[in-house]
């Protein structure tokens, strides 16, 4: 608590460093997953293949795919670019999955009915299809939003800013209360981050109780 | 592009291939931390798993540990150890365990869970002991999911035995951390492309074997999901 209250003002430069490369980085994820989601669920010849290499590329080590993304990219090592463009491609391998089960989820009869009503393929994608599968949606977007900001303090290894500096040097510097705050700030984001939506989703979906969501 | 030849050429250079901190033995130790880090951890996490898959008693409590878990920053686990345990293995190999067992928790309970309670109870009625049903009903039923989590266990080791060099002298991650250090970017590279490379070949051997134990705990499986393509 001693070395928070004189070190305050430098913790909270790093959380805003931390934030700007995540949320960035979910709200990517989110938008380039549910599409690809989308489409593994209705091409299945397409889909299978997809799935699969989203499997593989969670399974790429990350600090490893933080020095490649540079080289192959032509990106500085340290930049916020690289950051962002692996967290993307971990948080759209975590969520095209839940997305393709999302829109899975949907009852056939309740889709057929919207066709029936007139709905065009755009309407019946963003007026039916997109908020029925929001509920499963979340549960994949909770699921980035905690990982995503659990990641970002691998980033400091290699020398970007986030809350992970607090852990590379206090073990450097044998602070321990440095490290402890690093930890518990980076669980306390992903908290609040995972709460907000939560939130979202019980206002764009209050038809389902949020215990059931995952269901 | 550039650095990625240069990564190439550095791998090619058979002086990078022996003595102590070469790439075999490098590799032998990256291996030697991922299999001993993943047995510990299933000989504590598998038990309870199977444990509370069969009792129905404390699943709630798997679900918040595995949701929890995935909150923790390896890092911070790790650098808290570090600081804990001194240099050296200690603290990387106790940090692994730690990370590892969520995933073999979960894949246990659920694996266990899932299993009818119509068969354990079938088992039951022509007089299988609690112990018989855990051995001979529920965990080969449940080998596929099983072997689920220790595929996303070893996978989650071996991708983070890489940050264990960051406070020990062992495995592929040292390449990195030397690299860095010395602004040797080729070397940085080659030691991330040799990581990558080991967790896709083990990903694709544990899918493989995940595959196979599907099939031989549940034969019938294979035709329902053959036919649904």
């Amino acid at each position: 608590m001693k070395w928070l209250s004189q070190n305050w003002e430098h913790v909270i430069g790093l959380m805003v460093n931390h934030l700007l490369l995540a949320i960035p980085a979910i709200v990517m994820s989110v938008i380039i997953a549910v599409p690809l989601g989308r489409l593994a669920q209705q091409k299945p010849w397409l889909g299978k293949p997809l799935l699969s290499f989203a499997t593989l590329m969670y399974a790429v080590p990350s600090l490893p795919l933080l020095v490649i993304i540079p080289s192959v990219l032509g990106l500085p090592l340290r930049s916020s670019a690289t950051m962002i463009v692996a967290l993307t491609l971990y948080g759209v391998a975590l969520m095209v999955r839940t997305a393709a089960d999302g829109f899975a989820s949907i009852d056939q009869g309740t889709h057929e009915a919207a066709i029936a009503i007139g709905h065009s393929r755009r309407s019946l994608f963003w007026k039916v299809n997109l908020p029925l599968a929001i509920p499963v949606l979340a549960s994949g977007v909770r699921v980035v939003v905690v990982s995503t900001i659990a990641l970002v303090t691998i980033g400091a290894l290699l020398g970007q800013s986030s809350l992970g500096t607090l852990l590379t040097d206090g073990f450097q510097r044998g602070i321990v209360a440095e490290v402890l705050t690093g930890v518990v700030l980076t669980i306390v984001l992903a908290v609040l981050l995972d709460l907000l939506v939560v939130l979202a989703k019980n206002l764009l979906a209050p038809w389902v109780r949020s215990g059931r969501a995952a269901v | 592009m550039d650095y990625l030849l240069a990564a190439f050429a550095w791998l090619a250079d058979s002086s990078h291939w022996t003595g102590r901190s070469g790439i075999p033995n490098r590799l032998l130790q990256h291996l030697a931390v991922t299999s001993v880090v993943v047995s510990i951890a299933a000989v504590i996490a598998l038990p309870i798993g199977i444990l509370i898959g069969h009792t129905h008693r404390g699943s709630g409590v798997v679900g918040a540990i595995v949701g929890a878990a995935r909150s923790i920053p390896t890092l911070g686990l790790l650098t808290l150890f570090g600081l804990g345990l001194g240099i050296g293995l200690r603290a990387p190999i106790l940090a692994l365990v730690v990370l590892a067992m969520p995933s073999l928790l979960a894949g246990a309970y659920a694996g266990i869970e899932t299993v009818k309670p119509e068969v354990t109870d079938a088992a039951r009625a022509i007089g299988l002991s609690e112990w018989q049903i855990v051995s001979r009903v529920e965990i080969p039923l449940s080998a596929p999911v099983i072997i689920g989590g220790i595929r996303s266990a070893t996978l989650q080791v071996v991708s983070t035995a890489t940050l264990a060099a960051y406070i020990a002298d062992a495995g592929l991650g040292r390449f990195l951390f030397t690299g860095l250090k010395t602004r040797d970017y080729a070397q940085m590279v080659g030691g991330a492309i040799m990581v990558i490379t080991l967790a896709l070949i083990l990903e694709l051997i544990l899918a493989g074997i995940q595959r196979l134990a599907r099939r031989i705990s549940h034969p019938q499986l294979l035709t329902t999901t053959m036919k649904r393509n």
